[in-house]
């Protein structure tokens, strides 16, 4: 049986566990034994990107030391799968374990293209007709590529209709410290991300990321408004799991 | 030590959030651009290919630099140009006004060049009762109004036709009111085409410079960089040292690339190789020809193989034609020359990255900048790179003010991060009390005050993702 | 100043950044060829796309071509370089009367207000063409000065089709311009435009308001 260990993030840790409960009952669906490790924290991204590379790379180093198996690792999330992936042998150049850590980063997946792309997953659609909209995470396009693999699990769901956003590849203004650094203007992006959600006429917005995730939906609810963005996993396992 | 002098980027930010007619004016601007560059590259591939390229050859050029610097001013010294070098701002105003003093010139005439902005020649000329005239119709409309421009490549991008108008009709001798923008195309026109001809010198920026033939290539759609460098008797030219690559054969493909990038054009009206002055047998162009090469902290980013990156920049303003911040806040909000992503990481490396450090966080990293950007800088490895240098004194690191940016409170604040995520069972301490009580904390403690400005407030799940793991038996170690 | 010179070199020589050059792969320029017979074509579609105008002539009939052009619009004179190939060609078959041909054969300062104030419009030779992107390649100097082709508010200029270019990378090496450019050399794709007012096009800000190309079929 094929083994994969999973890797929640710190925003699904704590704010979307049920999006990290359907990521692994996903997997588990498609035959894979999931393993989670349970010393997991937080990837390090915050404190690289504001320049604390130390810090960073303590607290990279006791995460990189929670997956010893040669076996892939998988995140529900392009920005903390883009920072393990691609920003860790950055972090580690020229430390003495950046060997172990390029090895431990080869080995990181974003869930979604795991799941297209290796396990090639086929889901029947068993929920009601829904139209959805889709929210692309910056890094998970612009560090992992990733942007054909959730719309083809979307495309599997016969009653789901995807209605694009007018600006699908805008930032939604989280930006992790930029969300309170720069509050007017990361303020005024998510407003801006709200209102086009709002215009596509779906009943749900789909988005592979935590930190979109929070904010849009803090923003939604502050509007009052009743739409609200949703884990791909989620939606997924929801249409999915035969009750 | 804290740069005490920090320019704070959210408070100009803040206010020009505030004005909707502003914000309207760039959405539908770069709305336009975005969309006119997209059809410029139907074919992905050569897209990328045509990068590939031209970031090789600003690289090769980059690598050379010192040599192609000497080559191409041999050459253009040769062929009739003088070659002036300044290390400052300072001096590269010294030098012009001497030369403008020595021939008695009183007006000088401008093409567009963001160096001289660079410089602020114009405030500097003025000081020494020289009239310095911008001719680009963008950079007159800015100049009437005593504005600096908000965009590299269209200065007045923020000012619509209705603002536009009434200026013209204020400050335009007989001017009458009209929203025609071709009937205020034709007004500039008339004014400055007798500015053309009266000027006793022109001055214009350089787009590339050609080390093989000493040549400087303007490229520009209006002809106003062609009247500024070939009617008055005097042509001064100012360029970034970066600006030399090696070959004509290396221009095209960054010619091609830049007018695609910068607004959608496949190729601009006019590309202007001026390798002399009047020479012999000639009727017209200019008798006498200057060419000022500024330093002004480039040569300090060339030191660094990571941010020299910046210094391939061929200044086509896509990067901000795509920026979400850009787009919400407009030029004027970054108090720089240089505004949107590429002003972010240029202007900390000159002005000091603890001076702009509120600048270089202005940013979510999202990355459009260097998705689009022709000559691939990476400008959000290099934000992250720069923030690293606002906060740390690296050994080794030549960056402008290092260190300067950073504080007791953003020290400890990751010291503290540190120590809970890299302790598990502390960790599982804190979400424990996140879970439980997380809601209560109040809306108006630190972060969570800024955060829920447009937003609820955040708040954790009933039970953390790995407490469900462990409850439900999911293997765990 | 040579001091700075000293310096500015002194400094970037002393960051001693060598390290491979990486190579040039010129493929996607490579690609770009289109057979003799189709490029006026491109050229044109680019060239009109931007408000150029065209006119169809053969080799022997453009000077009447152009002649008929200038008393249809009514210039009362065109400036024109009378040492120019194209220019001699063309005063050869000027007939008296009508449309003024003058001739741009002193130095500027002679009759700048003149040029500026008093001249319909101005005639051209070229040196080339783009087909890629559209665009006219001219190579002004003492038999065709500089401000020929720029302060008339009226461009008329002879393109012949054999000597369009795939694209100006194409037309540089071509050209030969690489190792020995004259003094002036000079791309224009259209008449003078600016969109610096709300993004809209606006001709004629301050070159020529319009450019008129004088196709000249010199393929078969």
């Amino acid at each position: 049986m094929k083994e994969v260990y999973f890797y929640a993030t710190c925003l699904v840790d704590l704010f979307f566990p049920d999006a990290g409960m359907a990521g692994i009952e996903l997997l588990e669906a498609a035959g894979v034994r999931v393993i989670f490790p349970q010393g997991q924290t937080c990837c390090g991204q915050p404190a690289f990107n504001c320049g604390y590379w130390e810090e960073a790379r303590e607290v990279a180093r006791t995460q990189v030391a929670l997956f010893p198996k040669d076996i892939p690792v998988i995140l529900p999330s392009g920005s903390c799968a883009g920072m393990m992936k691609n920003h860790y042998p950055e972090l580690f150049h020229g430390q003495a374990d950046e060997a172990q850590v390029r090895a431990f980063s080869s080995r990181v997946f974003e869930l979604t293209q795991f799941l297209v792309n290796e396990l090639d997953v086929k889901l029947t659609d068993l929920g009601e007709p829904v139209k959805v909209t889709w929210h692309s995470s910056c890094h998970a396009v612009r560090d992992l590529g990733l942007v054909g693999e959730p719309k083809q699990l979307i495309a599997q769901l016969a009653n789901v209709e995807l209605a694009p956003l007018t600006r699908e590849h805008e930032c939604c203004g989280f930006g992790g410290t930029f969300s309170v650094r720069q509050p007017e203007i990361s303020g005024a992006m998510s407003c801006d991300k709200a209102a086009d959600a709002e215009a596509t006429g779906a009943s749900v917005v789909l988005s592979t990321d935590g930190g979109c995730l929070l904010n849009v939906n803090g923003t939604l609810e502050a509007k009052k408004s009743p739409l609200r963005v949703q884990h791909i996993a989620e939606f997924l396992w929801e249409r999915t799991r035969a009750r | 030590m804290h740069a005490d002098t920090e320019i704070k980027f959210r408070d100009s930010a803040a206010k020009a959030l505030l004005d909707p007619q502003l914000r309207a004016n760039f959405r539908r601007a770069m709305d336009g651009l975005i969309f006119k560059r997209k059809a410029q590259f139907p074919n992905p591939r050569d897209l990328e290919d045509l990068r590939d390229l031209s970031t090789a050859i600003r690289s090769r050029s980059l690598l050379n630099l010192p040599a192609l610097l000497e080559q191409f001013e041999t050459q253009a010294t040769k062929n009739g140009i003088q070659v002036h070098w300044a290390e400052t701002c300072d001096q590269a105003n010294e030098l012009i006004l001497g030369i403008l003093r020595s021939k008695g010139a009183k007006t000088l005439v401008k093409g567009k060049s963001m160096v001289s902005e660079e410089m602020h020649l114009n405030a500097f000329l003025e000081e020494h009762g020289i009239e310095a005239l911008e001719s680009d119709l963008g950079e007159y409309i800015i100049q009437l109004d005593g504005e600096t421009p908000s965009h590299i490549i269209m200065p007045a991008i923020h000012k619509n036709k209705n603002q536009i108008a009434r200026q013209f009709s204020q400050k335009i001798k007989d001017a009458k009111y009209t929203e025609d923008v071709d009937e205020l195309t034709a007004m500039a026109r008339k004014v400055l085409r007798q500015k053309f001809l009266d000027a006793d010198a022109g001055l214009s920026g350089v787009n590339f410079a050609v080390a093989e033939t000493g040549t400087l290539c303007l490229v520009e759609n209006e002809g106003n960089g062609r009247m500024s460098t070939h009617v008055p008797p005097i042509h001064i030219a100012v360029m970034g040292l970066e600006k030399v690559v090696a070959t004509l054969e290396d221009v095209a493909p960054l010619y091609a690339i830049l007018t695609r990038s910068a607004t959608g054009q496949a190729v601009s009206t006019y590309f202007n190789l001026i390798t002399a002055p009047r020479g012999a047998g000639e009727k017209d162009g200019p008798q006498e020809m200057h060419l000022v090469i500024l330093d002004n902290g480039r040569s300090r980013i060339y030191a660094d193989p990571q941010l020299q990156a910046t210094l391939r920049c061929i200044r086509c303003g896509a990067c901000m034609n795509h920026c979400p911040v850009y787009t919400r806040v407009g030029g004027h909000a970054y108090e720089a020359v240089y505004p949107g992503p590429i002003g972010k990481i240029l202007t900390p490396q000159t002005e000091g990255v603890g001076v702009r450090h509120d600048l270089i966080h202005g940013s979510s990293l999202c990355g459009a900048c260097g998705e689009v950007c022709p000559v691939k800088i990476p400008i959000p490895e290099i934000l992250v790179r720069l923030r690293r240098e606002a906060t740390h004194e690296d050994v080794g690191s030549q960056v402008n003010g290092k260190g300067t940016g950073r504080t007791a409170t953003e020290d400890w604040a990751w010291r503290l991060w540190a120590l809970a995520n890299k302790r598990p069972a502390l960790y599982r301490v804190i979400t424990w009390f996140a879970t439980r009580f997380g809601n209560a904390l109040p809306a108006g403690a630190p972060l969570i005050k800024d955060w829920t400005r447009t937003r609820t407030k955040p708040v954790p799940a009933r039970r953390s993702l790995s407490e469900r793991v462990r409850a439900k038996g999911v293997p765990h170690v | 100043m040579s001091d700075a010179r000293t310096a500015i070199l002194g400094r970037l020589r002393a960051s001693g950044q060598t390290g491979p050059l990486p190579d040039l792969d010129t493929a996607v320029l490579e690609r770009k060829q289109w057979p003799a017979t189709e490029r006026a074509a491109l050229l044109r579609k680019g060239m009109e796309a931007v408000h150029t105008e065209f006119l169809e002539a053969t080799p022997a009939d453009w000077p009447a071509v152009v002649r008929a052009c200038c008393d249809r619009e009514g210039f009362k004179n065109l400036l024109f370089g009378p040492t120019s190939e194209a220019g001699s060609a063309l005063a050869a078959a000027w007939a008296p009367g009508g449309t003024h041909l003058m001739p741009y054969d002193r130095p500027v300062e002679a009759f700048k207000d003149e040029l500026f104030t008093g001249v319909d419009a101005g005639f051209t030779g070229t040196v080339g063409g783009i087909a890629e992107t559209g665009g006219l390649l001219l190579m002004p100097g003492p038999a065709e000065p500089r401000l020929m082709s720029l302060v008339p508010p009226i461009h008329i200029a002879l393109l012949r089709s054999s000597t369009i270019q795939d694209t100006f990378w194409s037309a540089v090496k071509h050209l030969g311009w690489g190792r020995a450019l004259p003094p002036n050399a000079l791309l224009i794709s259209g008449p003078s435009k600016t969109a610096d007012i709300e993004q809209t096009l606006a001709y004629g800000v301050h070159g020529p308001k319009r450019l008129i190309v004088v196709l000249v079929d010199d393929l078969y």
